[in-house]
């Protein structure tokens, strides 16, 4: 490939999901980063119990991850065929694992804020 | 109280953030360069890959140019999905979109094809009768998929009988698949062809011969079918380091190879196909049998003495510098893709580098200039070897391997990675390369 632009990226992205999936995600995305900003600034701390139970959601996340990607692009595991397959595979093990855990630890924090504090 | 504003300053400063960092990504967008003024009139033949790319990118770079481009075709097909609409991972209007969607506002659309060039007096006559006169000519048509050269076989005949031929358009890829799944649910002997011509991608039936065994051993099981791949010369790829690869891996899944088999005629009823070869005409029958016919450079450009006298001369490609794509004879010519006479090159991967070549040479001859763009031969074949995986295969004239992620992407391994980029990016990148962006 010769010029990897943004616009693209972008383009990739859309292709690989479908443009109303792909907007969708990054709406969901966005809203939830948003979210768990707006916790971490309102608590002024982490609160490690529900940072406990946001890591217990993490591979859970990451099988989920994989799995979606998998069946989107018609691919199963056995076609890991090499080093930078594993690593892609773990990549999105990972983004998937952190997702979970913000929005395990957002969605706590939103709806039982109140009781806890 | 404090902490709401605390707060409130914290917002800002974020939202602050947000915008510096979207400000930051349009900021570092490339500068457009001053367009040039010009009167030139550019007649393009053909809205393909080439044709529509080459379009978008001089309306960029051009203010005041007369440019009309000639297609009479109003779809416009994205081929390197042919291939997955054949083995059913793909609807047939995966490939299909309108030819007028891709083409700047700009320039004029004629629906019609070319009737002849008259290089000396530079004009183009259209099969309705129009004349165009040009400075500069690209010709950029495509081929034309010769069916008639196999005997016994015609269009009608794919998706029945246990025929196929998916290079023929998005139907006969679907009804490919048709005849395709057929025989990979009931088994039997599948037979795999590639014509004795230069041919638009020359993956393709190889890519077809391993999805299909893939999706047939994982259908019927095992041991139920029998696979032969009839090459057309003494490889299976052109690039000898690629043929011995997909050698051994025809060998690991029991794909049977003939070498110096040319499919010359087919008889459906009797489910048998003849090959010319070297000791005389070989039958072999089959349950399923794929076609890919001999491909010519389309007859007008035959006519119109544009072609190579003394290469190719049943095929008839645009005798064209292998560096430039300028034509040897007549310097306001250019050809593009599929009808270019150069070794290699007829892959939409090879169009998006052959584009910018021509762009920079032409707008040269605009500038009265001489251009330095140079095309080294580049073609890549996300080679598919099943159903999530492939080898990204890239190379030049010289068969030298040109990775693009050298260390990152081995060229020869088969890689799940280079399946999305097949399945998932590489349609994207087209697109935006139809758009002149990439």
């Amino acid at each position: 490939m010769e010029q990897l632009t943004f616009e693209t990226m972008i383009a990739v992205f859309e292709e690989i999901f479908g443009g109303l999936l792909f907007w969708a995600m990054v709406a969901v995305a966005v809203i939830v980063t948003l979210a768990y900003f707006y916790v971490l600034i309102r608590d002024r701390s982490m609160s490690m119990r529900k940072f406990l139970l946001a890591q217990l959601s993490m591979p859970f996340g990451a099988v989920a991850a994989v799995a979606f990607v998998m069946v989107i692009t018609d691919s199963q595991l056995r076609d890991i065929g090499g080093p930078i397959d594993l690593i892609v595979l773990l990549g999105i093990a990972v983004v998937g694992a952190v997702g979970t855990a913000i929005l395990v630890y957002t969605a706590q924090s939103l709806f039982r804020s109140a009781r806890q504090s | 109280m404090e902490e709401i504003k605390g707060l409130q300053a914290s917002r800002r400063a974020f939202m602050g953030l947000m915008a510096g960092g979207m400000a930051t990504a349009i900021a570092v967008q490339p500068a457009k360069a001053k367009k040039i003024q010009t009167k030139a009139r550019i007649v393009i033949i053909g809205a393909g890959a080439a044709g529509t790319s080459l379009a978008n990118r001089l309306v960029d770079r051009l203010e005041g140019a007369v440019i009309t481009i000639l297609d009479p075709s109003a779809e416009h097909l994205y081929q390197p999905g042919l291939t997955l609409v054949a083995a059913g991972l793909k609807p047939a209007r995966y490939t299909q979109s309108q030819t007028s969607e891709w083409l700047p506002k700009d320039v004029t659309l004629i629906t019609e094809g070319a009737a002849a060039v008259d290089a000396v007096a530079k004009t183009v006559s259209t099969t309705g009768g129009k004349v165009i006169s040009y400075d500069f000519l690209v010709v950029a048509p495509g081929l034309v998929l010769d069916h008639d050269a196999i005997e016994g076989f015609s269009l009608d005949l794919v998706g029945r009988n246990g025929i196929g031929a998916l290079y023929a358009g998005p139907e006969y890829a679907a009804k490919t698949w048709e005849a395709a799944s057929k025989f990979t649910e009931e088994g039997g002997v599948g037979l795999f062809t590639r014509p004795g011509t230069e041919m638009k991608c020359a993956g393709a039936p190889l890519k077809h011969t391993f999805l299909i065994e893939d999706i047939a051993t994982r259908t019927a099981g095992k041991g139920k079918h029998e696979m032969h791949y009839a090459s057309n010369d003494n490889g299976l790829f052109g690039v000898p380091i690629v043929s011995e690869k997909v050698r051994m891996l025809f060998h690991a899944r029991g794909i049977t190879p003939h070498y110096s088999h040319v499919l010359k005629s087919v008889d459906a009823t009797r489910k048998l196909a003849t090959f010319a070869t070297p000791a005389g005409d070989a039958e072999l029958e089959y349950d399923y049998l794929h076609v890919i016919p001999p491909q010519r450079a389309p007859e007008f450009v035959r006519q119109s003495g544009l072609s190579w006298a003394d290469k190719w001369t049943d095929q008839g490609w645009v005798e064209v510098d292998m560096k430039t794509l300028r034509h040897l004879r007549f310097p306001d010519v250019f050809a593009l893709g599929d009808v270019a006479g150069v070794p290699k090159g007829k892959t939409a991967a090879s169009v998006k580098w052959q584009v910018p070549v021509v762009e920079d040479h032409l707008i040269a001859a605009i500038e009265g200039r001489e251009g330095s763009a140079v095309y080294n031969g580049y073609t890549s074949c996300p080679l598919i070897t099943r159903v999530g995986r492939a080898m990204l295969v890239e190379f030049d004239y010289n068969n030298n391997l040109t990775p693009s992620f050298p260390g990152v992407i081995a060229p020869l391994e088969e890689l799940w990675i280079s399946w999305l980029m097949k399945e998932v990016a590489l349609k994207a990148t087209y697109n935006a390369m139809l758009r002149g962006k990439a």
